[in-house]
């Protein structure tokens, strides 16, 4: 197979320029501190190559047509986030150690990238357990709500402890559950699809069939009101609204879906007081900018500062933003890369999205096809959610930036989806190799005629 | 699906692209504005991090310096040795109030943007070495800042003193003052706490009472009468016989003089006498605009181009000048007339100059670290107050006054001194507000000056211009004598 090796080898000089910019960034940041070699490159540097070394023999040797861009463009942004990281950890009195732990995290990552690979040899096997997904999924993301168990911080109760270790397991959660609403809904989507009334041009399907709706919305207000975060609500429901109508059609579901949660929002804006104040700040956050409108305000003259061409590493004080680690990490790279950095950041998502949704639209089974569909629009959700929150266009929410945010349940999640997408990818090109594969096929001719279908 | 797929596609790039755009908004078009927000850090640590030049008076003394500190974050510390002396020229320079005066002024001279990029300013930013700021050298000298200082006490009040053949400000005080080192520390606690402090305080320490306050000048404003009185045709053989009151045309309330005295005569025994019945009368007889223009022409209307804040003295206005009651109050410096002592000062300054009006400048040089002069203040024309004969024939009418006059205090043996006294009334009830304005020697002029006692000092209701001020003047005119060896 020759167009495999060629796809491996692009992903292996691709990374390689990863590495340059881990360690080329690294190096700077300490330069602009003091000169020579700093002390930890070699470990530094040694445990970046190694991991995505490991990484990358592991797709040539079990996803070995896969795309070759997805790992690379990880890759890179991980490799920004933890210069970073690096930079902030010398800023601070006492020097923190995030860089490193982000590291150990990265290892572990990179493990469970393996081990994805590895099992799963068929992504459309998965669609089997998608009730177990389903319960798992529910699971995760209302762990945090478990008394004992779940942790606030900063007002949000996103965390559970588990002896040293804090996670996030909603990071888990968003998976499970696009594994399982790709289950559900590759299953039932043309039930779903029957219009049984119209009004106007919408068709309108029987009404049990917005039961699932009603649950998802359910589990994205208790989101909401337990654990006390907008964006992660937001990111959930958005998910299966999003799923639901790429598989049925019907304008219906997502126009239901935004006047309940736009019902829900509105509710929550007048019970509680941190909704209301993530608004207030977003209008008019120089209205406190010691309050409320602290953080937002912090980041908005962090990439003021950096202006077009940035500081340069190490010599801002992105230390000055609040969480700048986890949250505001993309506020850190404005003010030392400046926006020729921020744009280069944001290309690189939005390639990643590109890639992805390119991905989905080649599937030829309504379970990949909706698998990777939801991946994708939960990667570029949470994206736009963060970069819009820290930049002012959106209200701030507390979602974690994709590879580049510190965080280790983040970056683990996150490697378990490239790993799934590693996988579909490669299993899509060898069906087109061998030509085999058929469930489902007539999709393709199908989705060029008009959307109401019934599809 | 893959339709519907696509849009969901489309419209994450569209959003992608709304973000880059808002990116370009933050970070490019709307940057300057946001990074130079005083709530941004960054900004005040970047100029803690740089050697701020110091501030010298005009004898080599400093006046404000940077020291460095131990502090990881603001690197410099900024510190005025003599604070209080010079207080209001220097400024002060603070983390969380800002700055003042020519801290203000001279900022970017102070912060090294200023002037032209030598190889090693273009080096520390290349390389990132500390910048060293350019140093300010104020013509204010030390010596007569401190005599001055002395000579005015506790009074509350101002001492302007100018070369005037130059405009050079030669002292500039205001009491009471304050030490700017209090509000400049990084002490966030401290410098509040004194800033708090200094706000509160009933004597506002703070206010240049030289340039940025206004005064009825009173009897002093008599010159820019008889000035205008002189250019149009009413000479200095102008005699009205004696008298207590003047009851101008349209009113009821006659203009008295100090003390219910009754005088008279020509200009020159009139002005020596401080005659508020002659200066009344004199300005009634003038035609229409003829004070104001005058006034002008001395400056009043303007705030003198300097380079730290200063107001614009009060004319009287065109409706003033309809009544002759008002006309008659406004010849002897009081109802809407007001100035400054730094505008009283520029009326002495530019009688003693032949009748022009030196740019008054509180800044000799600015030099780069390596000590070269990068910019220097020239001696300019402000105002062609009057003709050099009308000048001359002041300086005589102002000789008089010290010679024989209500100024006799402010003679220094050997030298003759032109002035004038000025007790201006205030609110009612309250002591007047004593002046006198002079300059020495009358006939190679090298000072003016200009002293204001508020509300009568320690004297209250007994204040003169002639019993309080006049001697403050003459120590300040005394000490620059001694000092530059006139």
């Amino acid at each position: 197979m020759i167009v495999p090796a060629v796809r491996r080898n692009t992903e292996a000089s691709l990374l390689v320029l990863a590495s340059v910019v881990a360690i080329g960034g690294y190096w700077l940041t300490s330069l602009s501190r003091s000169p020579g070699v700093p002390r930890h490159l070699a470990l530094y540097g040694g445990v970046f190559v190694a991991s995505y070394l490991v990484a990358h023999l592991a797709v040539r040797r079990f996803a070995p047509a896969s795309d070759p861009l997805l790992l690379p463009i990880a890759a890179l942004l991980n490799a920004i986030g933890l210069v970073l990281l690096a930079r902030l950890d010398v800023a601070y009195r006492p020097h923190h150690h995030l860089a490193g732990a982000q590291l150990r995290w990265l290892v572990i990552s990179v493990v469970a990238f393996v081990a994805t690979l590895v099992v799963v040899r068929d992504v459309r096997a998965l669609a089997r357990y998608r009730y177990t997904w389903a319960v798992a999924g529910v699971a995760f993301i209302l762990l945090p709500i478990v008394p004992g168990l779940g942790m606030t911080i900063n007002g949000a109760r996103l965390w559970v402890r588990l002896g040293p270790l804090n996670f996030q397991p909603g990071e888990f959660g968003k998976v499970c559950l696009v594994m399982f609403f790709a289950g559900y809904l590759s299953e039932r989507r043309e039930l779903l699809a029957v219009a049984i009334r119209r009004i106007g041009p919408i068709g309108i399907p029987e009404i049990r069939h917005f039961g699932p709706v009603l649950v998802a919305w359910a589990i994205s207000v208790v989101v909401l009101v337990q654990e006390k975060e907008l964006g992660a609500s937001l990111l959930f429901f958005a998910i299966f609204v999003v799923m639901l109508w790429v598989a049925t059609a019907r304008p219906v579901y997502p126009l239901s879906g935004l006047v309940l949660f736009g019902g829900g929002a509105f509710v929550a804006y007048n019970l509680f007081g941190y909704v209301r104040s993530r608004f207030e700040v977003w209008l008019n956050p120089f209205g406190s900018p010691r309050g409320h409108g602290f953080q937002i305000v912090q980041s908005l003259f962090a990439l003021a500062t950096g202006g077009v061409f940035g500081t340069g590493l190490g010599l801002g004080k992105p230390e000055l933003i609040p969480e700048v680690s986890t949250d505001f990490i993309f506020s850190a790279a404005g003010e030392e890369l400046g926006l020729v950095g921020t744009t280069a950041i944001l290309c690189a998502y939005a390639i990643f999205g590109a890639r992805v949704f390119g991905l989905a639209t080649r599937c030829r089974d309504d379970f990949s096809k909706l698998l990777v569909t939801g991946l994708g629009t939960v990667f570029c959700l949470q994206t736009l959610l963060i970069i819009g929150g820290v930049t002012r266009l959106i209200p701030l929410t507390g979602v974690t930036l994709p590879f580049m945010s510190y965080g280790g349940s983040s970056l683990l999640a996150n490697f378990v989806i490239i790993a799934l997408l590693l996988r579909v990818s490669d299993n899509l090109a060898v069906d087109n190799l061998v030509g085999g594969w058929t469930p489902g096929s007539s999709e393709s001719l199908a989705d060029l005629g008009p959307a109401g279908g019934g599809r | 699906m893959n339709r519907q797929i696509r849009i969901v596609a489309l419209i994450a790039l569209v959003l992608f692209g709304v973000a880059f755009v808002n990116l370009n908004w933050v970070q490019l078009v709307n940057a300057e504005h946001l990074a130079n927000n005083p709530g941004n850090v960054r900004v005040i640590l970047k100029e803690y991090a740089i050697a701020r030049g110091p501030i010298l008076s005009s004898d080599e003394k400093t006046v404000a310096l940077s020291v460095k500190t131990p502090n990881e974050d603001l690197k410099y510390l900024r510190t005025y040795p003599d604070g209080a002396t010079f207080a209001h020229v220097s400024g002060y320079y603070s983390s969380i109030y800002g700055r003042a005066q020519l801290e203000s002024t001279y900022n970017k001279e102070l912060t090294g943007q200023g002037g032209g990029l030598t190889m090693q300013k273009l080096s520390d930013q290349l390389f990132g070495g500390t910048t060293q700021g350019d140093t300010v050298v104020t013509t204010i000298s030390e010596q007569l800042q401190k005599a001055a200082a002395a000579a005015l006490g506790t009074h509350k009040g101002a001492i302007v003193a100018l070369d005037p053949t130059t405009g050079a400000v030669l002292a500039m005080v205001s009491s009471p003052s304050y030490d700017p080192t209090t509000i400049s520390s990084h002490d966030a606690n401290a410098d509040t706490k004194a800033w708090k402090a200094l706000q509160a305080d009933p004597g506002k320490p703070m206010l240049n009472r030289a340039a940025s306050q206004t005064y009825p000048p009173g009897s002093t404003f008599k010159i820019i009468t008889a000035a205008a009185a002189l250019q149009n045709g009413l000479g200095v053989s102008t005699s009205y016989g004696p008298t207590g009151q003047f009851l101008p045309a349209q009113t009821t309330s006659p203009i008295k003089n100090f003390g219910n005295e009754v005088c008279g005569g020509d200009m020159a025994q009139a002005l020596a006498q401080s005659c508020n019945v002659y200066f009344a009368r004199l300005a009634t007889q003038l035609p229409a605009g003829a004070l104001a223009k005058t006034a002008r022409d001395f400056g009043f209307g303007e705030a003198p181009p300097l380079d730290i804040p200063d107001v614009a003295s009060r004319l009287p206005t065109d409706a003033d000048l309809k009544s002759p009651a008002f006309t008659a109050q406004s010849a002897i410096g009081q109802y809407n007339v007001a100035g400054t002592p730094l505008q009283m000062a520029l009326v002495a300054a530019g009688i003693a100059n032949q009748g022009k009006i030196m740019t008054p400048r509180i800044v000799k040089e600015v030099r780069d670290p390596q000590s070269n002069v990068i910019q220097q203040s020239k001696p300019s024309v402000w105002k062609t107050a009057v003709p050099p004969d009308v000048a001359a024939t002041l300086t005589t009418l102002m000789e008089g006054v010290v010679h024989a006059g209500t100024g006799t205090a402010a003679q220094i043996p050997g030298v003759k001194v032109a002035g004038k006294t000025g007790t201006a009334q205030t609110a009612a009830g309250q002591p007047p507000h004593a002046w006198f304005i002079a300059f020495a020697p009358a006939d190679a002029p090298k000072i003016a000056v200009a002293v204001l006692v508020e509300n009568g000092g320690n004297l209250g209701s007994e204040a003169t211009g002639g019993k309080l001020s006049a001697p403050i003047a003459q120590q300040v005119m005394l000490a620059d004598k001694q000092v530059r060896g006139w």
